[in-house]
């Protein structure tokens, strides 16, 4: 065989390359509702076109791409690297060739500079292939190896359209993103059988690891979807707020106004104790459509957002009171301090809304780790480099002030809205503890009255214009004029040179 | 069946149903305070009203059953 029968040779193994599983997999894998492997990447890319690598591996012994797609295309005009498991080969497994596809695209990718999207859909490691692939320097766990040496250089998001059991879930757990279709993706450690034989826990797949348990309660997930469609496309959005590498800047759109015409004035209550729903207050703020929401089942005191402001990518924490009164937990400190590496990283600049009563307090808490999980989140305010903006909206208490990015924390500037309250402590706390003793020597009526008048004293010393007057704010904003001076400062703060070096920051695991 | 749980540490301050009453998912069955703020409790499910297991003023931990929906 030479010369143009190569070509014709070419073509046939190019065709059963292409084909990817068996008919009887690829109709079992369509009977479940699921998406063929080279289709998702037709709907992924733009104009379906992509280059590809390792296309024959594994036809010649009737294991396609030997069960993984490995290509590099355009999406929205970003070059993009996908790497995408096929289920329909050996139900996805990795085997010797599998890993080293993945790990030699992570290289190119990284080197190239742009971002990866990991469509996962696999069964795990390949038991049988475990004496080549499991020990030593050249094995399946060179991909966790790579994907954390090239976390925060380009960004990694994981797509999870089926299983990812056992090791393999920590291909999503290493990535930036994590966006799970409903009813579709699992992710344990340990399978509900196994764990049967080896605790006697019975549970279905789906509580176990199920796309929601993982959004809504473990927090592996940041994005449910409802359907593959969906999926991909949020994993496109993501990406619309990243440069493709950390040497460059997030790109800049037309600004629009914002889809709400709310006044900040008739959205946030001015009895501070009185819960409302901050994404209404970041609606009115941003450009119309343009909010992609991280986490937004899990710890949901915290609201965690990408948008544009004014036509620029930003990073939004938000303290949001409809969930547990917005006080801070565990769980809302690490998927806020996430969420700064994520955008200290890639030089997304970071707008904070603080309306904070503090930590949570109380033995179950502390014995759970909330001093080791608060610090965790002030460390990383305080790491972050980006252009970081504050603005206190309503209560700036304790040390949550502190992990909400409070003045001490150094950003580029603290504002206030005119109901600003600042404090180390709230009034009914605050004189609790100064007069304890003398509380406790009244009774009755005299007692109410003295907290009473106290109180309102020690009220009337929390307002936004005493720390106005000292410097402690560097303006303090009429509600409706917010958004035209964040977009103002923004333009400003980024103007301002942050030293660069080869990684800021991973996106760790939390 | 299903149960209503404190989703934190807090105060009960108002209960806003009574046993036989027919809620609906998201109704706001009973005003917690902690920390002090308002916590609004919802309903994560429909159902009518089986048992109050709680009081106005009682303490409660997180995950305590405050509601029992038949």
């Amino acid at each position: 065989m030479s010369g143009y029968e190569n070509v014709k040779e070419l073509q046939r193994r190019v065709e059963i390359a292409r084909a990817g599983g068996s008919d009887k997999a690829k109709e079992k894998h369509q009977a479940q509702g699921k998406i063929l492997v080279r289709d998702r990447l037709n709907i992924l890319f733009d104009n379906g076109e992509y280059l590809e690598d390792g296309l024959l591996v594994g036809a010649s012994r009737g294991m396609p791409g030997d069960a993984v797609v490995t290509a590099i295309g355009k999406i929205n005009g970003q070059e993009v690297a996908v790497i995408a498991n096929d289920m329909t080969v050996k139900a996805g497994t990795w085997g010797y060739h599998t890993f080293r596809k993945i790990v030699r695209m992570q290289e190119i990718a990284v080197d190239a500079k742009m971002p990866i999207i990991y469509l996962v859909d696999s069964a795990g490691a390949r038991i049988d292939s475990q004496f080549d692939c499991y020990l030593g320097r050249i094995a399946w766990g060179n991909i966790f190896y790579t994907q954390v040496q090239i976390s925060g250089v380009v960004p990694q998001v994981c797509v999870m359209f089926g299983p990812s059991p056992a090791g393999s879930a920590y291909v999503p757990a290493l990535c930036d993103l994590v966006i799970m279709v409903d009813k579709q993706a699992t992710a344990y450690l340990g399978s509900p059988r196994l764990a049967e034989a080896a605790i006697g826990e019975k549970v279905t797949e789906e509580q176990m690891g199920g796309a929601r348990m993982h959004c809504a309660m473990s927090g592996l997930g940041d994005y449910l979807a409802q359907n593959e469609e969906e999926a991909l496309k949020a994993a496109a959005d993501y990406l619309r707020f990243f440069p493709s590498h950390n040497s460059q800047l997030p790109p800049l759109r037309e600004p629009k106004l914002p889809g709400s015409k709310r006044s900040i004035t008739e959205i946030v209550p001015p009895d501070q104790n009185r819960p409302f729903d901050v994404k209404e207050l970041v609606e009115s703020l941003v450009d119309e459509g343009s909010i992609f929401e991280v986490k937004a089942l899990f710890a949901k005191e915290i609201y965690t957002a990408f948008a544009y402001l004014g036509g620029r990518p930003v990073g939004i924490i938000a303290n949001n009171s409809k969930n547990k009164g917005g006080v801070l937990f565990n769980d809302s400190a690490d998927k806020a301090t996430r969420f700064i590496w994520a955008c200290n990283a890639f030089n997304v600049p970071l707008l904070f809304l603080q309306d904070i009563s503090g930590y949570m307090i109380g033995s179950a808490v502390e014995k759970a780790g909330i001093i080791r999980h608060g610090a965790k989140l002030l460390h990383a305010v305080c790491e972050a480099k980006v252009p970081r903006i504050s603005v206190m909206v309503r209560k700036g208490y304790g040390g949550g002030y502190l992990g909400m990015s409070g003045g001490p924390t150094m950003p580029d500037a603290q504002l206030a809205l005119p109901g600003a309250m600042p404090a180390l402590m709230g009034p009914e706390a605050a004189i609790n503890a100064i007069h304890y003793n003398e509380i406790q020597a009244l009774e009755g009526e005299a007692r109410a009255a003295f907290i009473d008048e106290k109180q309102k004293a020690y009220a009337k010393d929390i307002n936004a214009f005493d720390p106005a007057d000292q410097f402690s704010f560097e303006a303090v904003i009429d509600p409706d004029d917010l958004r035209d001076e964040l977009i103002k400062r923004f333009a400003l703060y980024s103007r301002r040179e942050i030293p660069r070096i080869d990684r800021r920051n991973g996106i760790y695991p939390v | 069946m299903s149960e209503i749980k404190a989703p934190m540490a807090g105060n009960i301050w108002k209960i806003n149903v009574q046993v036989g009453q027919e809620v609906n998912f998201g109704d706001e069955v009973i005003i917690m305070e902690s920390m002090k703020m308002e916590i609004p409790v919802e309903a994560d499910d429909s159902g009518v009203v089986k048992e109050i297991k709680v009081a106005e003023n009682d303490t409660v931990d997180d995950g305590n059953v405050l509601i029992i929906l038949g």
